[in-house]
């Protein structure tokens, strides 16, 4: 009896283990399995935060149909340009074009060209709080810059008013909104200002953190929005989507044609294609202030960082490859959510730039 | 060298005077606790490698030059570390006499009844994320500055240089109200605490002696005095370092300027709001140089608490 009683919790013991074992071998196979998925090819990227929602459904749909699977970390622009001259990424993504100096840099240490590859566009619009003067303010760069850069003061200023001769525009002080952290959209915005106000260009200039002269800084688009919400008689600027989604009021911009341009995707597409006629060749360029009869002026693109000659053959063979379907059937899911897409002159402009990618110096073999 | 180690231990005597779970336990922790020690050595000295650049480039102007311009890659850092101090310091002032009030309160005068609640509700607010602070400083707080405060300081005081200006609510004085009441549930529920530890003996002679309600609470706040002052000290620190709430009422501009009406920024804001899209390796590193210099601000002033409490304790002890 004794050595029943003894020997039983032994069994149950062995029991149990035979159990755990059980369990562990099959987590251990699970994990095996699940690992030679992983084996099947990956490419990983980083770089901007604007266009992460797309480029998440992007990936998300090219896994679908080929199994690839992309891996994307929206750390900004910044760390996206860094981490491709580094090399420690396969691709990088950023709102604001390399610098010839961050090219040369990234040739000097990667040994390779890196190709700017315009994907979607998005655009700043122009946002304002005035009880009582409703949609539809009209400005043009001149003025926007000028109340920027603190100059025009007041809303009943004499310029805004031969602007908009049928708004009651109030006698009040005008509450300057930014954004406080580095961004594409202060980019954007500041470079559009730098083309169409010389003083802007030599005092404060273009970067995704400027020193701005006057005003309140917002972190992110909603802490804009927040700042103009509850600020009467504030101005400010956010990314198009995000005014889209929110039903913010935002103001028509006076294009170079002169006309006053409401900001939409057409409008939008509309300056890209306007500035497609004149596109230097690596595609590194500013749309904003972009000719056209219809086209918004402050637009932008935002980039895929690609390396002209990748080593891993199978990786340059299934970037292209998304880089082609990106420029096909990917547009066709830009306007759901909220960006707009490239007009098909820019797109062709972008197949002929993906078609000189090689590998280990040979040409890429898409079949 | 080893041998003479190894022989050591396996000796017999060894045992006899070590226990060598004790042993073990013992050089164990002294490791982990000198792994501390080295890890804040390694944090500052990596700072340090990583604001070279800044360093270099600009010396001691980073710390006197007002003007902060990723554009033109000119970095001085003097309105930032101004906007840190001005609203950490103050916070403090207005914090500190409320927290004690609460603190006392809690742990001489109020009934048992009362005192359970209220001490965990102060212990829950001490709990609460910075960005829930922040999102009831943008949508309760600032409206409340613009609509009530502001008005009514810029007619009553308006002859102060500190109550001037556009009231947008956005800017210093909403910063100082957020980490006012952020950092008064922290000192009041350590205060409480240290005022608790007094010994009830103290309480009782100061009363058997004949002094009032009033005079035997003053002689436990003497006693209480270090650990008074380490809450304080505790409640600056987390003030400096706050940077979620702070940054979405703060307005965010790097100007120096009198009146609290005006936008300020700080610098834990700063680096939270710049480093991402930071490219410049001097823009990187100037920020790298804030972090430093926030560091040794934050070293600064524990070092300055610990030899305050120091210093009290040994004058108390002589009397």
């Amino acid at each position: 009896m004794l050595n029943k009683t003894k020997t039983r919790p032994h069994l149950a013991e062995s029991c149990i283990a035979g159990k755990i074992k059980k369990v562990f071998l099959s987590l251990f196979l699970v994990m095996i399995s699940s690992s030679m998925t992983f084996a099947q090819l990956q490419l990983n990227g980083a770089g901007a935060t604007f266009p992460y929602v797309i480029y998440m459904k992007w990936f998300d749909e090219y896994k679908k149909e080929t199994g690839i699977q992309f891996n994307y970390q929206s750390i900004g622009s910044g760390g996206g340009i860094r981490q491709i001259i580094e090399g420690t990424v396969d691709f990088g993504a950023s709102d604001g074009p390399m610098s010839d100096q961050q090219l040369k840099e990234a040739l000097q240490k990667r040994g390779t060209e890196i190709l700017h590859i315009p994907t979607v566009m998005g655009a700043v619009v122009v946002s304002y709080n005035l009880p009582g003067v409703g949609k539809g303010l009209n400005l043009d760069g001149s003025v926007l810059a000028d109340i920027f850069l603190g100059k025009i003061t007041k809303w009943n200023d004499k310029r805004i008013k031969a602007m908009n001769p049928n708004k009651n525009l109030p006698d009040r002080y005008i509450v300057v909104a930014h954004r406080s952290d580095g961004s594409g959209t202060t980019y954007i915005f500041t470079d559009y200002l730098s083309k169409v106000s010389k003083t802007w260009e030599t005092k404060v200039g273009r970067g995704t953190s400027v020193s701005w002269p006057v005003g309140l800084g917002g972190k992110g688009n909603e802490g804009v929005a927040g700042l103009i919400k509850q600020t009467e008689g504030s101005i400010g600027y956010v990314e198009l989507a995000y005014a889209v989604q929110n039903n913010i009021f935002y103001a028509s911009m006076k294009n170079r044609a002169g006309n006053f341009i409401e900001p939409t995707f057409n409008s939008v597409t509309a300056a890209a294609e306007g500035a497609s006629k004149n596109m230097p060749k690596d595609l590194r360029v500013s749309i904003t202030n972009a000719e056209g009869k219809n086209s918004y002026p402050i637009s932008g693109f935002t980039w895929l960082l690609i390396y002209k000659d990748m080593k891993d053959a199978s990786k340059a063979t299934a970037m292209v490859k998304f880089l082609n379907w990106a420029m096909e059937k990917g547009q066709s899911f830009a306007t759901s959510l909220y960006y707009a897409p490239l007009p098909k002159e820019v797109v062709k402009l972008c197949k002929s730039k993906i078609a000189v990618i090689t590998s280990g110096g040979k040409k890429i073999n898409l079949k | 060298m080893r041998r003479k180690w190894v022989i050591r231990i396996l000796s017999k005597n060894f045992f006899k005077n070590h226990n060598p779970g004790d042993f073990l336990f013992e050089r164990l922790t002294m490791f982990f606790a000198l792994v501390v020690f080295l890890l804040i050595l390694l944090m500052g000295y990596e700072m340090y490698d990583g604001s070279r650049m800044s360093i270099d480039k600009f010396g001691w102007n980073f710390l006197v030059n007002s003007e902060w311009d990723p554009v033109q890659e000119i970095f001085g850092a003097l309105p930032i570390i101004y906007g840190t101090l001005v609203s950490s310091i103050l916070a403090l002032v207005i914090a500190l006499p409320l927290s004690l009030g609460v603190a006392v309160f809690l742990s001489e005068s109020a009934p048992p009844w009362l005192e359970k609640p209220l001490s965990y509700l102060v212990e829950l607010l001490a709990g609460i994320p910075s960005v829930i602070y922040g999102l009831w400083g943008i949508f309760v707080l600032v409206p409340w500055i613009r609509n009530d405060v502001e008005p009514f300081l810029s007619q009553h005081l308006d002859f102060l240089p500190f109550f001037r200006g556009a009231p947008y609510g956005f800017g210093m004085l909403a910063a100082i109200l957020i980490l006012c009441v952020m950092i008064l549930p922290i000192i009041s529920s350590i205060v409480r605490d240290v005022l608790k530890s007094v010994p009830q003996s103290q309480r009782e002679a100061a009363l058997a002696l004949g002094a009032t309600k009033w005079e035997s609470i003053k002689i436990v706040l003497l006693e209480a005095k270090p650990g008074i002052l380490g809450a304080t000290m505790l409640g600056l620190g987390r003030a400096i370092g706050e940077t979620m709430a702070v940054t979405m009422v703060i307005g965010n501009t790097a100007k120096i300027s009198l009146s609290l009406f005006d936008p300020s920024y700080t610098m834990a804001s700063v680096i939270a709001n710049e480093f991402t899209e930071a490219t410049s390796d001097l823009y990187i590193s100037s920020l790298i140089e804030l972090a430093l210099v926030l560091f040794v601000i934050t070293v600064a002033i524990n070092a300055l608490a610990r030899l305050l409490v120091w210093s009290l304790e040994r004058k108390w002890k002589k009397n």
